[in-house]
């Protein structure tokens, strides 16, 4: 008995669904921030176990994991700004008050 | 079973039981600094397991960037907004969690069903060893993803930019706006555009 891909591949769709579940039910912006980090590395997970248990000889899985760590940071700095910007004009970072493009 | 087996099992329970806590803490804790710091918790397991996968490289990377920068970024916007304030309570917001938790449960059986269920089909040859992950990744960013490297240089100086120019406060002081000036009516939103506020002053300075 020894580590299984499929292991890696629960754990990381159960880090998949809390995010999910963060990502829906949290009112904080900056905690949907957050969740939206929990779910890419849900995501880079899955890549590296990929990498690892099908194509350990040519490691393209880490590469890719490279490239959405990169814009995982991108993505972080955008959001914080954009939330930073909206709670100076609304002065609150409560989701159910953003609804400025609302119909 | 031999010992490296079992090392590396229960080094895994107890990577993936801190993994699940610590996210399960980020969701689930009402004060928001506490959940910052569970959220290093959880990076800091996934480059555990990262190790586990036999990739030191990607391991290095996912506690530089992500511990050291995006957590502490994260970190200094929960300073910079640090105002305590109780949500308004909306009617009937439990069904809304329920129904949501009930649909990500769904999910995880869905996806958990499909990956036992799939023949997947694992690398059999011979077991790869003594090779430097680094350098493999290295070669892989100069020759076949040489583009894709090239753009998200790119994606990061444009990201950077952006970032400062929603970030950055265009300070507009009050005194400057006459109070029974045409600006005031035209614009209700806290932050006015820089042209309209200094249009109704008569000496534009600017800060």
């Amino acid at each position: 008995m020894q580590l299984q891909l499929q292991y890696f591949l629960l754990l990381a769709a159960a880090l998949f669904c809390i995010g999910i579940y963060g990502l829906i039910t949290s009112r904080n912006a900056v905690r949907v921030l957050m969740s939206i980090e929990l779910l890419l590395n849900a995501v880079n997970l899955n890549l590296m176990a990929f990498s690892n248990f099908l194509d350990p000889q040519t490691i393209k899985g880490q590469v890719f994991t490279v490239f959405v760590i990169t814009i995982a940071a991108a993505e972080a700095a955008v959001g914080l700004a954009i939330v930073l910007s909206i709670y100076r004009n609304r002065e609150t970072v409560d989701m159910e008050q953003f609804n400025l493009l609302k119909w | 079973m031999d010992l490296a087996q079992g090392v590396q099992l229960v080094s895994f329970g107890i990577l993936s039981l801190m993994m699940i806590g610590s996210a399960l803490g980020v969701v689930l804790l009402t004060n928001i600094v506490y959940s910052a710091f569970l959220l290093g918790g959880v990076f800091i397991s996934i480059a555990g397991l990262y190790l586990l996968l036999n990739a030191d490289f990607v391991a290095a990377a996912q506690v530089l960037i992500y511990v050291g920068a995006v957590n502490v970024l994260i970190l200094f916007a929960i300073m910079l907004v640090n105002k305590r304030e109780d949500f308004a309570p909306i009617a009937n917001r439990w069904i809304r969690k329920a129904a949501t938790a009930l649909v990500c449960v769904g999910l995880f059986a869905l996806l958990g069903t499909m990956v036992l269920a799939t023949p997947w089909s694992l690398y059999t040859g011979p077991a790869v060893v003594g090779r430097n992950s680094a350098v493999e990744i290295g070669q892989h960013f100069f020759s076949d993803y040489l583009l894709p490297f090239e753009l998200v240089s790119v994606l990061l100086l444009m990201a950077m930019v952006g970032a400062i120019i929603l970030a950055r406060r265009d300070f507009i002081p009050e005194e400057l706006v006459p109070p029974d000036s045409q600006a005031i009516a035209a614009s209700t939103l806290p932050e006015r555009p820089r042209e309209l506020a200094s249009a109704g002053s008569p000496t534009p300075r600017e800060r």
